[in-house]
């Protein structure tokens, strides 16, 4: 063991001695200011014997397992702080994000550096411990002398998450943002990991992610969360119009079939607080029977018309370019918008731009569904003729939306 | 489905919250429940039956207060004692719990053995086998699927009030039982008592509950309905409890008060009463050790590593959650294998559980009634003050009787011939 770390359960009840090298009390907590700076401690708490005092870090002079001594007696009594993450009482047996392992741990111990600089000594936070290690010296604090345990903790294989991969889960917005917690971090994961995560937290943890993070983000991680009860859950906790940001994000079947399963009051407050766009597709899509094709269909897809070549093809998906991640298959249609062919998007890259479309789309029979058409026989079409996209009319022929493949594994994996 | 749907909104809320709370409450009923209950009403007939309201009361009390931290919290009963009362508190508690658990399991095994043997089915065959199935229903199917099972098996449970119908007990002596309280100044009826007590309130109760609720995704929103589920659930665990008390009453204590040694002896007692009585109760007997034996390992398992802040789920694979696995594993295989021993002091090993679950519950209640009533976990939704008394009196009544009970066990362990 490194002799220049400490572990916040050390330090807590560590003896406190003033110039003289008189006891003036125990450690109780230390502090980050994290707007200040996010990794060094910047105050102890120090229980004396009627109150608390704040001792700011560069009144330290020395910390070490035989106590802390401080060059400089001029101490505050402690009070209640808006801006201090108080390690002891925020921190230690919490729940935080381990970005790095995409998953919600919960804190036993920290592990902190100690540096001498400007001369005297500094505590600067390094790993958040887990696992068995850190739940051994917890026990051991204030039983075993330290040196006792150190030694024989090495046995035990170290669990411990670099500080800066910590995401620490603040449900109150004000002191997140006293606190700088920024939720950024989490919006670089896939949002199926962080969707898992999200189903691990509780309530209100739950909230406070969906309030920081992008909404962008935010409508892919729902997407991603498996149980629509959770779901609903989520966007009911939320303001109307911060869950309308997340809802217009979503793809419209999607997010139909969340406001579907809402209270219908809770559901409209949504809508209303909606652009009118994505509302008016997401309303319509309302209409259908969940257990339908229409309910089941996304109203986003590429229709271009038959009549064009190849080239206006192209043109077609520049134009929409948010669908491009998934677009599989492209839909022609006439005039009237009556669905009159489909065209996979492989056969599109190999053509000639001058080639018209009809002739790409080939003779082959058009497989759609009627919007009405159940649910059971829309996945057996779909695995019949191995569609990646399958279209949806209606009764009159005209195309409505389409169902992908993803829809249906969602379909198959919740019976 | 239609039907389903058809229904007026709470009651389709009803149904579809109708889970947690009553799958506790049925679990309740396991061997060693059943066994004491056989025992109170082969011993003492009717007499016993009074104590069953007051057990229901408690029992909604308690479980009430797990519902809604679980609803309001979205938090395990172990997560809010290891985020309030620290990692220390946390430990000994969680330690206490898997010692209490782990001897409840070995009753569990215990009791499909003998309600196997009942139809001639060796115990080297049958336990290994009930360790195996339990153990791959849990970790090899998904939640969805075993919860619906948990459920079904739940119907089972009519079995005893079939069974102590076609008894034809004395119906108007146990309608004026149920009533009328009667206490017995002796060491039989009042170890009797406080072990109907301890049965059916047992520390491992609230933190599955709890964590069922929250697992279930039930939230503040949709708290009344769960309310009424956790309510329905104890009073139809009371009921059931009823009839077993009136069936060996009937059967046993009517043709002279005996002691039995367990409950698959009660189950022996009904054959006179015709093979269907005698097949209902033993087929209860082995789907209560049954359930309660998939049930228990599972709930620890969780509760530990929730509260150490170890990875648990069977949705995780075992690598990713070892200590998960490894515990839930251990308690199955040890559970059952302890059984199979020849010469296994398996009465003692059940009176130590009584002792160490008797330790926990009050502990338990007063970390429990501490929780509910903090604000800044429970906001609007903390105990109001008539509850607040009840709470307490039962922690009161619980601490006696857990007291009075180790006492006499105690006394049992180390100077009984």
């Amino acid at each position: 063991m490194a002799e220049n770390l400490l572990f916040l359960t050390e330090l807590m009840g560590m003896k406190v001695f003033d110039l003289k090298g008189r006891k003036i009390g125990r450690l109780r907590d230390a502090c980050l200011v994290p707007r200040v700076d996010p990794v060094r401690v910047d105050r102890y708490l120090v229980g004396g014997e009627l109150t608390w005092w704040t001792v700011r870090f560069d009144q330290v002079a020395t910390i070490s397992l035989d106590g802390i001594f401080l060059r400089d007696e001029q101490l505050i009594p402690y009070h209640e702080d808006e801006f201090m993450l108080r390690m002891v009482r925020d921190l230690l047996d919490q729940q935080i994000i381990d970005i790095h392992g995409r998953k919600v741990v919960r804190v036993n111990d920290v592990t902190l550096e100690r540096r001498h600089e400007d001369g005297h000594d500094q505590l600067w936070v390094l790993e958040v411990d887990v696992g068995v290690r850190s739940i051994f010296r917890r026990l051991c604090q204030g039983i075993v002398p330290p040196k006792l345990v150190r030694r024989a903790m090495m046995r035990i294989p170290p669990n411990s998450i670099r500080w800066e991969f910590c995401n620490i889960v603040e449900p109150d917005p004000q002191r997140r943002l006293r606190l700088n917690i920024d939720m950024r971090a989490l919006e670089d994961m896939h949002p199926a990991d962080l969707a898992d995560i999200v189903e691990e937290l509780s309530h209100e943890d739950r909230e406070a992610v969906f309030e920081a993070i992008d909404s962008e983000v935010a409508a892919e991680t729902l997407s991603e969360v498996e149980d629509p009860r959770t779901q609903v859950s989520i966007l009911e906790s939320l303001e109307a119009d911060r869950a309308a940001d997340i809802v217009e994000e979503m793809a419209p079947d999607e997010a139909a079939d969340v406001l579907a399963e809402m209270e219908e009051s809770k559901s409209e407050a949504i809508l209303e607080e909606m652009e009118a766009e994505p509302k008016t597709e997401v309303e319509e899509l309302l209409e259908f029977d969940e257990k339908s094709a229409g309910g089941m269909m996304t109203s986003e897809f590429v229709s271009v018309p038959d009549t064009a070549t190849a080239a206006d093809a192209m043109a077609a998906i520049r134009l929409n370019v948010d669908a491009v991640d998934t677009l599989t298959t492209l839909f022609l249609v006439d005039a009237a918008g009556r669905l009159t062919g489909v065209l996979p998007i492989g056969r599109l890259v190999l053509a000639d731009p001058a080639t018209p479309l009809r002739v790409l789309a080939g003779d082959d029979d058009t497989v759609s569904v009627k919007v009405s058409e159940r649910r059971d026989r829309v996945t057996e079409v779909v695995d019949k003729y191995n569609l990646m996209a399958l279209p949806v009319v209606s009764d009159a022929g005209i195309l409505l939306g389409a169902i992908t493949a993803d829809d249906i594994i969602s379909v198959l994996r919740q019976e | 489905m239609r039907l389903v749907e058809r229904l007026p909104r709470p009651l389709l809320i009803f149904f579809s919250v109708i889970g947690p709370g009553f799958v506790t409450a049925m679990v309740d009923n396991d061997a060693g429940g059943i066994f004491t209950y056989s025992q109170a009403g082969a011993m003492f007939g009717y007499v016993m039956l009074w104590t069953l309201a007051p057990i229901a009361l408690l029992l909604v009390v308690t479980q009430e207060m797990n519902a809604r931290m679980g609803a309001v919290t979205g938090k395990g009963l172990s997560d809010l004692i290891r985020e309030e009362f620290g990692l220390r508190t946390t430990f000994v508690v969680m330690l206490l719990l898997v010692i209490g658990n782990f001897t409840n399991v070995i009753a569990e095994f215990a009791g499909v053995a003998s309600a196997l043997e009942l139809f001639h089915v060796s115990r080297y065959v049958s336990v290994p086998l009930a360790a195996l199935a339990v153990w791959f229903l849990v970790v090899k199917g998904t939640y969805a699927s075993v919860e619906k099972i948990f459920l079904g098996a739940c119907v089972v449970y009519i079995a005893y009030i079939a069974a102590a119908v076609m008894i034809s007990p004395d119906w108007e002596a146990s309608a004026l039982a149920s009533v009328y309280p009667v206490i017995h100044w002796d060491t039989a009826y009042l170890t009797l008592l406080v072990g109907l007590v301890g049965t059916s309130i047992a520390p491992w109760m609230q933190f599955y509950l709890q964590a069922a609720v929250v697992e279930k995704g039930i939230t503040v929103k949709d708290y009344k309905e769960s309310r009424i589920e956790v309510i329905v659930g104890c009073v139809v665990m009371v009921v059931v409890a009823f009839f077993i008390i009136v069936a060996c009453a009937a059967a046993i204590w009517k043709h002279g008060p005996r002691e039995i040694g367990d409950a698959a002896e009660a189950a022996k007692a009904l054959k006179p009463f015709g093979a269907y009585a005698y097949l209902l109760f033993s087929a209860g007997l082995l789907n209560a050790s049954l359930f309660a034996a998939s049930i228990l390992p599972l709930s620890t398992a969780y509760s530990v590593c929730e509260g150490l802040g170890f990875e648990s789920g069977v949705n995780k694979r075992f690598r990713e959650a070892p200590i998960f696995y490894w515990l839930y594993t251990g308690l199955i295989v040890v559970g059952a294998a302890v059984v199979l021993l020849p010469n296994f002091p398996l009465i003692k090993m059940i009176l130590f559980s009584q002792v160490v679950n008797g330790v926990l519950l009050p502990i338990i209640l007063v970390f429990m009634i501490k929780l509910v009533n903090k604000t800044d976990i429970m906001g609007e939704w903390t105990n109001p003050r008539f509850y607040n008394v009840i709470a307490w009196i039962a922690v009161v009544v619980l601490a006696g009787l857990t007291m009075v009970l180790m006492s006499l066990t105690v006394r049992d362990m180390f100077f009984a011939v």
